[in-house]
């Protein structure tokens, strides 16, 4: 019940991700959830996913139009979760882990200091899979872990690395977000370049039912940083 | 993006041959390779916007095409390649899409940097 009530009372959410449509399978729905509660979020995304594998099927998009056409996109996901502040911050997707951390750090930095967030929601570093993913919790953990505590937010980690709970353990925060899976699919199908890959959406239509058991629980843990 | 019509393709090449031109070559098989399936061994590459001129240059197979592009000191070469973009003119713009529909490969050849 208390872990409920301090999810509950977010009410200044930073979100720091790398890809559009990394906010729309892993956190769309909690995000819903906070902005309904009547939360304001932040998306910082760091890239345009411009060097992604999927043009839709069959591919309406190419290498040169994918970054327009997966911008257009993120915005009518941040659109379908109610997210209010959309920040694009222009790196190159495939190249974070390569970039100055300085410059990730500062441009983090300023977020934070603009925004105060109580809550930050980014990619565990090394338990993420995607080299962007990683080095973008990486950036975000640097970066928050040098406030002081008194001024330090909750950091809310996704993480899907096989067998991750061997060395993170169990996700301490685990939403259900079966009442939010209309904006969280709706989320989802904005990104209609990338949502019909076998191992994301795919083409085939869910039944209901599925669509709960997929999506209806967000997974995240919280960072420490002792 | 249109399958390939190699004739489409030929008459690119030529037209751009013989200038200097901003080239996007790409091969991956996608950063979730290994985590989908252990036996598999993630690799990409890409190189973008280096400068390139070629004096001549061909396509070939029956589908998936390779290009071969003859430079003064070497040559680029690709394979794999299935779709075009028939609305570029001035650009050619190749890709290699899998069976589902993914990219694989992509080799891009434009007067201007991409």
């Amino acid at each position: 019940m208390e872990e409920e009530m301090k999810t509950l009372v977010e009410n200044n959410i930073l979100v720091v991700l790398p890809h559009p449509d990394d906010e729309a399978f892993g956190v769309s729905g909690t995000l819903a959830m906070h902005v309904q509660n009547g939360a304001k979020v932040t998306y910082a995304c760091l890239t345009l996913g411009e060097m992604g594998r999927n043009m839709g099927i069959p591919p309406f998009a190419n290498r040169v139009t994918l970054p327009e056409i997966r911008k257009k996109e993120l915005e009518a996901s941040c659109r379908a979760i109610g997210i209010q502040d959309l920040r694009m911050l222009g790196f190159h997707d495939k190249t974070i882990e390569f970039e100055l951390q300085e410059l990730l750090d500062e441009r983090i930095d300023a977020l934070l200091q603009e925004l105060r967030p109580s809550l930050v929601i980014t990619f565990y570093p090394g338990y993420s899979v995607h080299p962007d993913h990683d080095a973008c919790g990486a950036a975000v953990i640097r970066t928050v872990g040098r406030l002081s505590e008194k001024e330090r937010p909750l950091v809310h980690c996704i993480a899907f690395a096989k067998n991750l709970e061997q060395s993170i353990g169990n996700p301490d925060i685990i939403n259900n977000v079966r009442d939010f899976l209309k904006q969280k699919m709706s989320s989802i199908e904005a990104h209609r370049s990338q949502f019909q890959a076998a191992e994301l959406l795919g083409s085939k239509k869910l039944k209901p039912r599925e669509i709960q058991d997929r999506f209806g629980t967000e997974r995240f843990w919280t960072y420490s940083f002792k | 993006m249109q399958l390939i019509k190699q004739s489409e393709i030929l008459y690119r090449i030529d037209i751009l041959k013989d200038q200097d031109l901003y080239i996007h070559l790409e091969m991956t098989t996608g950063a979730y390779a290994s985590h989908l399936d252990s036996s598999k061994h993630p690799a990409a590459t890409f190189i973008t916007n280096a400068r390139i001129r070629y004096s001549h240059g061909s396509i070939s197979g029956n589908g998936p095409y390779r290009v071969g592009l003859k430079m003064q000191q070497g040559w680029v070469y690709s394979e794999g390649l299935t779709h075009f973009e028939e609305t570029e003119t001035s650009r050619l713009i190749m890709a290699g899409h899998d069976s589902q529909g993914k990219l694989i490969v992509s080799l891009q050849l434009s007067r201007e940097p991409f």
